[in-house]
Parts: structure tokens; C-alpha cells; sequence
């Protein structure tokens, strides 16, 4: 390794191919894919979900597990080849030149290991060191990702930690040996939106304090933005654009990145005026690819006997730095062009009053210790929530893991009944009436889109079938072949082909799923329709399309639609009113200009400014929050935000920390749950600004 | 962690109750009985002597009485015949009635007489579960070792060759019953006609007429390798298919979790991801299915000591039953029923300190 170049290339990756191989056939995951990362550099690799972004990074560590084969190309680190490296070579590289992290953390560290013994052993394999040396290294390391008391978490076992302490210490034991290259798979994807930017921070800095490059995988592009200097942008197992990020965010060549941005949320988009554009069709699988581009069946550029005639290579675009593109036809296209604009609507009249809630709260009682001993605890995963929601309006429940979002639903829907307070549905008290005992005209009324549509159909029915059931239960329609018209009209209305009546839920791809479940939802001509994360386990392409249907739908029968997220662009982008939830309270409750400028809540401020925007003229305000969320068990007394807010020393004396504050109501209706004097709050400055162009 | 073991001691303690008084039923119905009556007094007995042979000795009564005596939380029955003489639960042969205990139950150590060894009941029991424990002993120290090696190497690299010997070994062992194995064993290896002892014999390799012993009864005296290898490897063979199954099972499936990968991407060697990082989560169901095995292990005493002639717990529990022993019959089963629950515990306590996850604050 001595002979390497410093202002070399520290991975190079050169026109690489890997597949795997299954009984029935190969499998091709990634097709010529290159990118070259320079020391100190972080380059970022964005798309969708199956894409190849990890087979990638895995190919890199050279473990791609017993069916996976890299079958062309090379990866150099350091200049030397890795795919010609043995074992024994590629252990004294793993772990202290290259280290990697992925998505899991809890599942990344070994359960039955001490956190102190799991650092201690990077550097006593790769560099001798004596055990006692090491972990005194692996204190320090671990006061570097900035952990409290560094001591106790090294005698800590991993489940004794938060998911956000986890992952520093995943990312600590990343860095014992100081690698030159770190491969970062989406590691914040399961951590809440606080704590990922706490986590980025931490990544950001660390890079630049030791001097290491990352290959860093995302599929959200306001991370790259926030993290990294290049990025390479993947569809379908290929390379499709690369260069540094600001020149792809601002001027793409690739019809596919274009698609990419006009279909996420940015600030300005908005549901009436300026729709997001989802990008037709559907992901090709590995095996199913069409001839020539990859993207052509849904590329609005595509030409015949051009784009589906032969590979296409990447082509450089002159006069930018690295930049480059796989599209024959990047010359022809005006990049300028505005957008399409998709169907502009107006905004409908706010209807009448459907549903409020007064006072309500949910308590659990849950029992500690292991073994079923220990005084049973209270968690209080609702208190005193009041609000109202309107016919055809959009109310965004937004708060982190943990903040009571989903116990809200249950208690409506009446999964669960209410600790106390009162529901009122069109008229009707239904707090205290379990769902099995409202009738089916409530039930058909109110009804509700989950997050996870893989669960939520029964594998073994038909989609038809499985909406006629729901036609059934609802008491709608009067014979069988009345049913199966109503069945075709609401495929209709989610914009699903007929002949989907016949499919199996496994033939439909994950926002097909969705369109069913929306469609089942809505076959009672439900009035009410609670929607818990329906799009965050989607691909951003595939969001905007099951988002525009929600919308559509929404138009047309009026619904009320209560839109759990922990998104807030998807928030800001189709909601009216917004409602945000911390540690079971509404800390906030407004109408979404308010909720999203100031005056703010200190915890709205701080998850408005957690949110990354991938926007280059958004100028964003840091604020990152110390330590995690506490817990719903044991929530801290006063102002549940009190261990994390940073407004704390504007209030007089130990109101914060002693008396849970009152809710004020300010101009226009706008309720804030603190402590801060009105003046105080007129005086907060926003947190995300759009520069001029 | 103490209120913990008090609890499950507790529920021992209960269901140990429960489970004895079940026995003491099944032992205590009126057919036994009335077979004791006749092999104690006279086989020619009429009905109505059999009938006041179980009155006159502390045989009638309602059950929850008797099995309250038999405990030794109620007193003895004491009983005056005709002659004037007193006879009594806690009285020996001619002893004072007056200076007799009031109760003499297993709580004051007091097990009661074997009908077939003529002596207390605690004697039969301690000796023979001695020679037991030994049987035991070197059944866990063959099977826990060989089963888990066998577990943990074909577990760690799925689908390999190794892994497809052992697998099929680990079948074919637990797919045979011991009274099978045993059987083609002492044909193998013991048997002056058939097996590779003939042959042996033949070339002079072996002084006696064959190569192991295929009776274990000088195993009572001095246990040797020569008399001992059959009987233990018989029990043993079953036990280690099962826990390297179990094993194997709990291998694989920790080989594909994201900490081995993390291990092994942080260069450790593969040895070392296999020790230091696999390994002890890997044992956290075998452990557990070993200390279960205890109970079946019971089961392969009965059937190898008879087959052996070796005279354990296995063995006595045969003749116990096999002439109607009621005393030692039940002592027998209460000891069983101590074995398991200890067992059981023993498995739970272990598997919370082996996994830190559901280790007690
Ligand atoms: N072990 C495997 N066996 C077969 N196919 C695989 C395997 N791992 C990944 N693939 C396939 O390779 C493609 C790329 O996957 P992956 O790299 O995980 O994508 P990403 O990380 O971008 O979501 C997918 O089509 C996936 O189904
Ligand atoms: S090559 Fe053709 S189909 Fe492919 S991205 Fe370019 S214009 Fe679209
Ligand atoms: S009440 Fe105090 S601690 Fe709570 S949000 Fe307001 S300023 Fe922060
Ligand atoms: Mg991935």
C-alpha cells in the first residue's frame, strides 16, 4: 500500500457487473456500473429500492454472499484490484481500510457482546493491540460520536441502547481503525428524522476530521445534498447520471433524475396549484429489462428505433465537472423547459364539521421486568388531544416513533377504546364503542389506509375478491353481479387495470398494493378515511402517484382525510391543517402556513430544520436536538420537550422543567403548547429560506 | 433475580404436588391394591379378606387421607385387631405405640418399604440412583460435546458437504429408538457370533470372546470402558441427532444474521466469527433443549439398563412395577417428577444469564 498515490482515486470502480444466481435463472443486479471516489470525497449513490445501490457497496467489501458473482469489471482500491484478492488479503483490508454500516442498527451488533468488546476488536485484530489499549481507544472513539457517558456504554449489551445510540456506535466501530473508505447503506433510513440529523451531522464531521471518503447510499435525495460532494444516480442495475452534486441537482441530463425531482415534494409544490409528477409505469425487474435504455418505457423522451435500439453508454457532458449521462438524446433535450403541469385543481371549500375530538386520552398499562414482575407502569400515549376536522380537509398528524400517532388511529377507528374523553363522529359519541359494536354504517364511513399494504391483503384471495369481501362487510350492493360492477369501478377509481380482478396480491408490485388498499378503503364510500403512513414504505417515483390518487379521490367524495406522516414535505405538500405530536401531546395545531413558519413550537422548529430538502436555493437553519426521545414510560416532568429544547433558558425560572405548559391559542387559531412569552415566539426567525435565483 | 428463582421454586414445588398425588392415585387404585393384598397375604384370600386386609392396613380410606400420610402432613393410621395387637403406618414390627411418631410421611424422610427388596425404600432409591447418576454422567459427557461440535459444524456452512454427512448422521441417529440401537450394537460389537468381535477373536486381536461387554452388570462394581461404552453410546446416540439438529437449526440461522456479517466484515477471520461472535448465540435453544432432554434421557435409562442388565433407576423402576412395588413405585416417579422440574429450572435460569437480552435488572 505504500506505493499509492495520494491524489489518486481511493475506489475506482471500472464498468463492474454482478449477478446472482438462482435455480431458475441469472440474476444480472448491477450492469456496467463506474464511479471513481477521491480521497477526502463523498460520493453518494441514489435510487430506488432494488436498483443495485447495495449490491454495489457489497460487492465492494467482497461479499456478496454464496449465489453472487461479480462477472465483469474491477473494483481498485488503493490501486489494487479487489476482485483479485484472497481472503486473507481482503481481512487485513476489511474492517481497518475499508469499513462499512448498514440500515439495521440493532441488528448489526452482536446481541450476546458488550459494546466495549465488539469496538475493542477491530483494533486488536488489525493492529495487535493490547486489550486494555483498545478500549481505552474505544472510549474515546466513543466520546468522538459524541455518546453520554462513554463508560457505561461500553459495559452496555446493544439492546440496552436507543436505535440512535446503535448506530453511533455502529459508526464508531466503523472508525476504530481509521479507514480510508466508508461505506454508508442507508444508514439512517430506520432512525426518526431528529436523530438521522443528529446522525448526518456526526457523519459529516467525522469525514472531515479524519479525511474520510464515503460512499454514501440514500434514497433520499436531500440527504445526498446534505452529505455528499458527488453522487451517482442508479435505475434498473445501471448508472444512468454522475457528476458533483450541485451541477446534477440544478442542471440533469438524464430524463430519469429529471422524473426524480419533479415527483418528490419540494418547498413550493402544492397539491391545487402545482402537483407533483409521478413517473409512469413501474420499475423493470432484473430479468424483465426492455432492449436498450432502461428507463425508455417511461421516459416522456423516448424515441423509437433510437432509445430501444442498442446499450447506451454514458457520455460525457463537456464543460462540467465529471459530469456524465447515459441517454442518447441529452443534446436534444431543452432542460430548461418548465414542467408539464399536471391537472391544476382548485381548492375545495372547507365542508362540515365531521369529526372532534375533546379531552381524549389513552393510557396503557404495561407491566415491566422480565418475567412478568415489577409494578405495572402507565404509559400515557395520548393525553388531552383536542381538535376537529372538516369535510374535505386534509389534517397531517405529524410527530416522531413513538409520539402516539398510531394509538390516535387505533382509539378513532376503535380498535381501541378511550381512556377517557370524547369522539364525536357525524353526531355520534363513539368513544367508549369498540368496533365490533358500531354498526356498518360507522364502520363503512370510517376507515383507514395503512402503511404496510404487504400485510394488509390476504395473500391467498384475488384482488377482486378481496374488494368484493370488503363490499360485502360494507352491506353495498344487492346481488353478486352488482357487487362485481362496483368491484370494476373502484379498480377504475384507484387506476388499476380491470384485469387486476384476477391477480394475487404477490403479482402486484408495492404501490399496486396500495392502490387495492385505497380502494378497499374507500368501497363503503368512507367519509372518514385515516391514512397511517400509506406512502413511507414506498419509492419516491411510486409516493407521488398513490399521493395524487389519495388527493383525487379526496376531490371527489369529499372525504376527510387524517394523514399520519412523519414526512413533512409530504405534509406540507397535501395537507390543510397540521397537528404535531410529541411524546403523546399535541405541541402544536395549525393551519400549514402557520405550522411552517414562525412563530413555531421549539420542537416543530427543530424537526422542520431535521428535514432534508433536496433543493440547492433552500438555505436551512441547523438546529440538532441532544439525545434521543424519552421514553412514553417514563416521560419527563413539565414540558414533555424539555430535555431537548433549546428555548429552555427564555423561560423564567423552572416553569419548563415543573409545569406542563398551557396551550395558546395565537392569531388565527394557531395552538402552541409552551411556555414562551408571546413576544418571545413573534420573534423567531424561519427556519428554511429559499434563496433567490 | 431472587424473587424470580422464589417463584419458580413455588410453582416447583406445586406442580411436584400435583403430579405426585396424580401417581399416588394411579398406584393406589383398587385393582393394585387388591393384587398387594394377595402377594402380601395369601393368594387364595376371598374377596372379603382382601377387603379387610386393605382396611386393617391403612390401605381404605378416602385418597386425599392416605396420600396426605403417605406426604406425612396427616398422622399415620394406627389400628388395634382383635388380638390386641397395635399395628400403625409409623410403627415398626413390636414397636410402643405410645413413643411411635404421629407422623411418618416422605417429608420426615420416611419412604415407606419395597415389597421386592425388603428393605426401605430410601435405600433402594439412593443406591440405585447412584448407579444411575453415573450412566448419566458419562451419557452428557459423550452427548453434549459430540452433538454440539456436530451441531455447530455442519450449521455453519449451510448446504456444504460436511454439513450434508452430519445432517443425515443427526437424522438417522434420533430416527432410531434406543431399544433399536442397543440392539445393533451389542450385534456389532458384543456378540461372540456376529460383528467385527468374531473376526477379531479370529486374528487375536482381542483376548476375551468379544470386543465389548454386552452386559453392564460389572459396570456396578467398577465402571471400565469395556463395559460401559455400549450402554452409554445407545442413550447417547439418540440425544446427540436431536441437539445437533437443534443446534444446527440455531447455527444457521445466527450465520445469516447482520452481526456475523458485521464481524466478518470488520476482518475478523472466519474462526473467530465463529467462536467469538456465533457461537454463544448460537447456544442460547440448544441449551434449553439439552436441559429438556433430561426427561427423555429417563426414558433411554428404563429401556438400556434392562437391555444391559444394569441395576439403576431404570431398572428398579421395571421391577417396581413389574411386581407392583406401590412404595417404590411412587418413590420412583417422585424422583422422576423432581429430575424434570429441576431440570427445567436449571434451563431457565441458564438461558437468562446465557441471554443478556432478558438478563433481570
Ligand atoms: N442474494 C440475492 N439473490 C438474488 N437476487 C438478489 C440478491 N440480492 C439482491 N438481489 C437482487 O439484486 C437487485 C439489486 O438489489 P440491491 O442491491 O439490494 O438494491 P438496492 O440496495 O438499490 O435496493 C434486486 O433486483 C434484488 O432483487
Ligand atoms: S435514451 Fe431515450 S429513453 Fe433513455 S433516457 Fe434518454 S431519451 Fe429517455
Ligand atoms: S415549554 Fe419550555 S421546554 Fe417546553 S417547548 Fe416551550 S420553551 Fe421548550
Ligand atoms: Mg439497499
Amino acid at each position: 500500500m505504500t506505493d499509492w498515490d495520494p491524489s489518486k482515486p481511493i475506489l475506482e470502480i471500472e464498468n463492474l457487473s454482478i449477478s446472482f444466481f438462482t435455480r431458475l435463472r441469472e440474476i444480472p443486479a448491477v450492469m456496467d456500473f463506474s464511479c471513481t471516489v477521491m480521497p477526502g470525497e463523498a460520493m453518494g449513490l441514489v435510487g430506488e429500492s432494488g436498483c443495485g445501490k447495495s449490491t454495489v457497496a457489497l460487492a465492494v467489501m467482497r461479499d456478496l454472499g454464496k449465489n453472487g458473482r461479480i462477472t465483469g469489471g474491477s473494483i481498485r482500491f488503493k490501486g489494487r484490484d479487489l476482485t483479485q484478492m484472497n481472503d486473507d488479503e481482503l481481512r487485513q483490508i476489511r474492517g481497518s481500510e475499508i469499513a462499512m454500516i448498514y440500515q439495521e442498527p440493532m441488528a448489526s451488533l452482536n446481541p450476546a457482546m458488550r459494546i466495549g468488546d465488539q469496538l475493542a476488536e477491530v483494533p486488536i485484530i488489525h493492529q495487535n493491540m493490547a486489550r486494555d489499549a483498545a478500549l481505552k481507544l474505544a472510549r474515546q472513539i466513543v466520546a468522538d460520536v459524541r455518546l453520554p457517558d462513554p463508560d457505561r456504554i461500553l459495559r452496555a449489551y446493544p439492546h440496552q441502547l436507543s436505535g440512535g445510540q446503535q448506530q453511533r456506535i455502529v459508526i464508531a466501530m466503523a472508525l476504530m481503525a481509521k479507514p480510508a473508505l466508508l461505506i454508508l447503506d442507508e444508514p439512517t433510513t430506520a432512525l426518526d428524522v431528529t436523530v438521522e440529523a443528529g446522525i448526518v451531522d456526526l457523519v459529516k464531521d467525522l469525514g472531515t476530521k479524519y479525511g474520510t471518503s464515503m460512499l454514501f447510499i440514500s434514497h433520499n435525495l436531500g440527504l445526498i445534498l446534505d452529505v455528499c460532494d458527488r453522487l451517482c444516480v442508479m435505475y434498473s442495475g445501471e448508472a444512468v447520471e454522475t457528476g458533483n452534486v450541485r451541477e446534477v441537482f440544478d442542471q440533469m441530463r438524464h430524463p430519469y433524475t429529471q422524473a426524480l425531482f419533479r415527483s418528490i415534494p419540494l418547498p413550493g409544490a402544492d397539491k391545487n396549484s402545482h402537483p407533483l409528477i409521478a413517473i409512469p409505469g413501474n420499475f423493470p425487474l432484473p430479468h424483465e429489462r426492455p432492449p436498450g435504455c432502461n428507463f425508455g418505457p417511461r421516459c416522456d423522451y423516448f424515441r423509437d428505433g433510437l432509445c430501444n435500439a442498442a446499450d447506451i453508454p454514458m457520455d460525457a457532458v463537456p464543460g462540467h465537472d465529471r459530469h456524465a449521462t447515459r441517454c442518447l438524446r441529452w443534446t436534444d433535450i431543452d432542460w430548461d423547459a418548465p414542467a408539464k403541469l399536471g391537472r391544476v385543481t382548485e381548492k375545495l371549500p372547507r365542508g362540515r364539521l365531521v369529526l372532534r375530538m375533546d379531552d381524549l386520552r389513552k393510557y396503557y398499562e404495561v407491566s415491566s421486568g422480565a418475567f412478568g414482575g415489577g409494578a405495572a407502569k402507565v404509559v400515557k400515549a395520548n393525553e388531552s388531544l383536542s381538535f376537529e376536522a372538516h369535510e374535505n380537509e386534509t389534517l397531517a398528524i405529524v410527530g416522531e416513533s413513538g409520539c402516539g400517532k398510531s394509538t390516535f388511529a387505533k382509539v378513532l377507528m376503535g380498535l381501541e377504546t378511550a381512556t377517557s374523553g370524547q369522539i364525536m363522529l357525524f353526531d355520534e359519541n363513539v368513544q367508549d364503542t369498540p368496533i365490533q359494536a358500531r354498526n356498518t354504517d360507522t364502520v363503512s364511513k370510517l376507515q383507514m389506509v395503512f402503511q404496510n399494504p404487504f400485510d394488509t391483503l390476504n395473500p391467498s384471495m384475488t384482488v377482486g375478491r378481496q374488494i368484493i369481501r370488503a363490499l360485502e362487510i360494507f352491506q353495498k350492493g344487492t346481488s353478486d353481479a352488482e357487487r362485481e360492477a362496483m368491484m370494476l369501478t373502484l379498480l377504475d377509481m384507484v387506476k388499476l387495470p380491470r384485469a387486476f380482478a384476477e391477480r394475487m396480491p404477490r403479482q402486484l408490485s408495492g404501490g399496486q398494493k396500495q392502490r387495492v388498499g385505497i380502494a378497499r378503503a374507500f368501497a363503503g364510500g368512507a367519509k372518514v378515511v385515516v391514512a397511517d403512513e400509506p406512502v413511507s414504505a414506498l419509492d419516491v417515483s411510486v409516493q407521488a402517484a398513490v399521493t395524487d390518487l389519495l388527493m383525487d379521490i379526496q376531490r371527489e367524495n369529499h372525504t376527510t382525510l387524517l394523514f399520519i406522516s412523519h414526512d413533512l414535505s409530504i405534509v406540507r405538500y397535501l395537507s390543510d391543517r397540521v397537528m404535531v405530536m410529541y411524546l403523546g401531546h399535541v405541541v402544536e395545531l395549525g393551519t400549514t402556513d402557520q405550522v411552517f413558519s414562525p412563530p413555531y413550537h421549539p420542537y416543530t422548529e427543530a424537526l422542520l430544520s431535521a428535514v432534508p430538502i433536496a433543493d440547492t436555493r433552500v438555505k436551512k437553519r441547523r438546529i440538532v436536538l441532544e439525545g434521543d426521545i424519552p421514553s412514553a414510560m417514563n416521560p419527563p416532568p413539565g414540558c414533555p420537550f424539555q430535555t431537548r429544547c433549546r428555548w429552555k433558558s427564555q423561560v423564567p425560572g423552572n416553569l419548563c422543567e415543573t409545569v406542563l405548559p398551557p396551550v395558546q391559542v395565537l392569531a388565527g387559531g394557531h395552538q402552541i403548547k409552551c411556555h414562551l412569552s408571546s413576544d418571545e415566539l413573534a420573534r423567531m426567525e424561519p427556519v428554511i429560506t429559499i434563496a433567490a435565483e | 433475580m431472587l424473587a424470580f428463582l422464589l417463584r419458580r421454586v413455588g410453582v416447583m414445588l406445586l406442580t411436584a404436588l400435583a403430579l405426585s398425588f396424580i401417581v399416588f392415585c394411579l398406584t393406589n387404585l383398587a385393582p393394585n391394591l387388591e393384587k398387594l393384598a394377595r402377594t402380601e397375604g395369601s393368594v387364595r384370600m376371598s374377596d372379603e379378606a382382601v377387603a379387610s386386609w386393605i382396611e386393617n392396613n391403612g390401605h381404605g380410606g378416602s385418597m386425599v387421607m392416605r396420600y396426605g400420610q403417605w406426604l406425612g402432613v396427616v398422622p399415620g393410621w394406627v389400628r388395634t385387631d382383635d388380638k390386641g395387637v397395635t399395628r400403625g403406618r409409623c410403627l415398626a414390627e413390636g414397636a410402643d405405640p405410645a413413643s411411635a411418631p404421629r407422623f411418618c410421611g416422605i417429608l420426615q424422610g420416611d419412604w415407606g418399604t419395597s415389597t421386592v427388596f425388603r428393605e426401605p425404600v430410601i435405600d433402594t432409591i439412593s443406591d440405585k440412583l447412584a448407579s444411575t447418576g453415573w450412566l448419566m454422567l458419562w451419557v452428557m459427557l459423550v452427548m453434549v460435546p459430540v452433538s454440539l461440535i456436530i451441531g455447530v459444524l455442519s450449521g455453519m456452512r449451510e448446504g456444504s458437504r460436511t454439513d450434508r454427512v452430519l445432517s443425515t448422521f443427526s437424522i438417522a441417529t434420533t430416527a432410531t429408538p434406543e431399544y433399536v440401537s442397543g440392539v445393533i450394537l451389542v450385534v456389532l460389537f458384543a456378540s461372540a457370533t456376529t460383528g467385527i468381535s468374531p473376526i477379531l477373536a479370529e486374528w487375536g486381536w482381542i483376548e476375551g470372546r468379544t470386543l465389548f461387554l454386552g452386559t453392564a452388570t460389572s459396570a456396578m462394581d467398577q465402571i471400565t470402558f469395556w463395559n460401559f461404552a455400549l450402554p452409554v453410546m445407545t442413550i447417547a446416540l439418540y440425544g446427540i441427532g436431536y441437539i445437533a439438529r437443534m443446534t444446527r437449526a440455531s447455527m444457521t440461522e445466527v450465520m445469516t444474521q447482520q452481526y456475523i456479517r458485521t464481524a466478518r466484515l470488520k476482518g475478523v477471520s472466519f474462526s473467530q466469527v465463529i467462536l467469538k461472535h456465533a457461537l454463544r448465540n448460537a447456544l442460547i435453544a440448544p441449551f434449553t433443549v439439552i436441559m429438556l432432554q433430561f426427561p427423555w434421557l429417563l426414558n433411554g435409562v428404563v429401556i438400556v439398563e434392562t437391555l444391559f442388565n444394569y441395576k439403576g433407576f431404570g431398572w428398579t423402576l421395571v421391577q417396581a412395577a413389574g411386581n407392583n412395588d406401590i412404595q417404590l413405585l411412587l418413590a420412583c416417579s417422585v424422583v422422576a417428577v423432581f429430575v424434570v422440574l429441576v431440570t427445567q429450572l436449571i434451563s431457565d435460569i441458564g438461558y437468562v444469564f446465557l441471554n443478556p437480552r432478558i438478563r433481570l435488572s
